[in-house]
């Protein structure tokens, strides 16, 4: 099974905030997130950063992994792994219910 | 009468406890730091340690009520003694408990001269704490089961009636508790009952995060000037000690209806809770500014000059979007007070501000 298929198979743990939503956060360069909705605040590294950007632009699960391919050395299996946990802890900071 | 920006505005809710802050002297802060204003501030408190009767930098004049327990007659009679001596153009009532006094003395209170911009009893009623999921379904939002009750009975078999702690406490005008088993209950509900009278409120707790809104409805339905935030720091009362300016059209499109629904006239604050699935949930809806109102200035929106505006029937500024990530961080600090004009409260009810008011 690819890293796509398993994004699709698991819907409910892969679901992503939408970019609309994404496109609300405040984002600053020393990596500070301010969602403005919901008043959360929160921090990410430099990965994180890459990887909020690139949702915001509305990339897909696969179009991230392959972005972050080009940028670090690595599986792609290993990044898709560390991306859905990254998600999941997007997904807590930024309610997409709102 | 006077125009907004030069007008002689009396406020109440002059108190300033550390853990829960009347909303008073956050009010006269908005207008004193507004560049429109440039009128005078008459302070109104109910005890004599209310510090900001002695606050020069923001209260121009001082006086003391009789408690709202005392009841309207004497609340009028007071309100035209510091009328004659200090004239007013416009009163803010701002603490829940005097509200109903002042409601019931409104026409009283404007054949004196004295504009006030609050909701008719009725209107005042249907905000009640134990009103609440009524008006809520009529608004379409949703809301914790609420009951009043007036005996203590009521926790012994509370959880098989479908009332399982923790449940909140709640006075009819102010407080509340949080309790989880019926030791605990019958505790907070004679304390509650000692303070605030009878019915207690019983509300079933809902668990997420505590968002807050404040606006002024113009009594025709609209609101003016929402700002809302989300605490980020409460004191053991579980008032804001730290939030922030946030904007959600959820929110907003909750309290538009809400507020059209009962017409409301004056200032409000809704409590509401977010829950775990993302819905608002209505805990509260109060009759007057809240005490974290200076952040409305400090996002550009100053809801008491707005106030000032709506009570003239002058035009309402229009605002432009506010800032979301305005972060308000309450301190307490003290104020030095010499004894005489301590003495001057305590002896007259009417403080002796050595910058008073201007007569000229």
């Amino acid at each position: 099974m690819d890293s796509t298929n398993q994004f699709i198979s698991h819907p409910g743990k892969s679901t992503l905030p939408s970019a609309d939503r994404l496109q609300q956060l405040a984002i600053s360069e020393s990596g500070f997130i301010f969602d403005p909705v919901s008043g959360h605040s929160f921090s990410v590294n430099e990965t994180g950063m890459l990887i909020v950007r690139l949702l915001q632009q509305g990339k897909d699960l696969p179009a991230t992994i392959a972005a972050l391919q080009n940028d670090y050395n690595e599986l792609a299996a290993v990044i898709e792994r560390d991306l859905m946990e990254f998600i999941s802890l997007l997904r807590e900071q930024v309610d997409a219910s709102i | 009468m006077n125009t907004s920006n030069q007008c002689r505005v009396a406020i109440t809710g002059m108190n300033a406890k550390p853990d829960n802050p009347g909303p008073g002297v956050a009010v006269a802060r908005c207008l004193k730091e507004s560049s429109d204003f440039q009128g005078q501030i008459i302070g109104l408190g109910y005890d004599s340690l209310d510090p900001g009767l002695y606050m020069q930098e923001f209260i121009d004049e001082s006086f003391l009520l009789p408690y709202p327990s005392a009841g309207e007659d004497a609340l009028l009679t007071r309100i035209e003694e510091i009328h004659y001596s200090t004239p007013i153009d416009i009163l803010i009532p701002c603490l829940d408990a005097e509200l109903p006094n002042f409601i019931r003395l409104a026409a009283k209170i404007k054949s004196l001269g004295i504009k006030t911009v609050l909701p008719d009893a009725e209107r005042f009623r249907l905000r009640n704490k134990d009103r609440l999921p009524e008006l809520a379904e009529h608004a379409g939002i949703e809301c914790p089961d609420i009951k009043a009750i007036t005996n203590v009975s009521f926790f012994k078999d509370c959880h098989e009636k479908g009332w399982e702690y923790p449940l909140v406490i709640k006075g009819i005008f102010y407080d509340a508790y949080i309790v989880h088993h019926k030791d605990e209950a019958s505790s907070a509900f004679r304390k509650v009952a000692t303070q605030w009278g009878y019915p207690v409120l019983v509300q079933k707790v809902v668990k997420g995060e505590e968002y807050n809104l404040t606006a002024i409805g113009d009594g025709k339905g609209n609101l003016i000037a929402p700002v809302m935030m989300k605490k980020m720091a409460l004191t053991d009362k579980g008032k804001a000690w730290a939030g922030v300016s946030i904007f959600s059209q959820k929110l907003l499109d909750a309290a538009t209806r809400l507020v059209t629904a009962i017409n409301w006239t004056g200032p409000l604050e809704l409590e509401v809770m977010k829950d775990r699935q993302g819905r608002y949930q209505l805990i509260e809806i109060n009759p007057r500014f809240p005490a974290w109102i200076y952040l409305s200035e400090g996002v550009q929106r100053n809801l008491p000059f707005a106030l000032l505006k709506v009570a003239l029937d002058e035009l309402a500024p229009v605002y432009s979007d506010y800032q979301s990530g305005i972060l308000f961080i309450r301190y307490a600090q003290e104020i030095i007070v010499p004894i005489n004009e301590f003495e001057s409260i305590v002896m007259s009810g009417t403080g002796n501000n050595t910058s008073g008011i201007d007569e000229s």
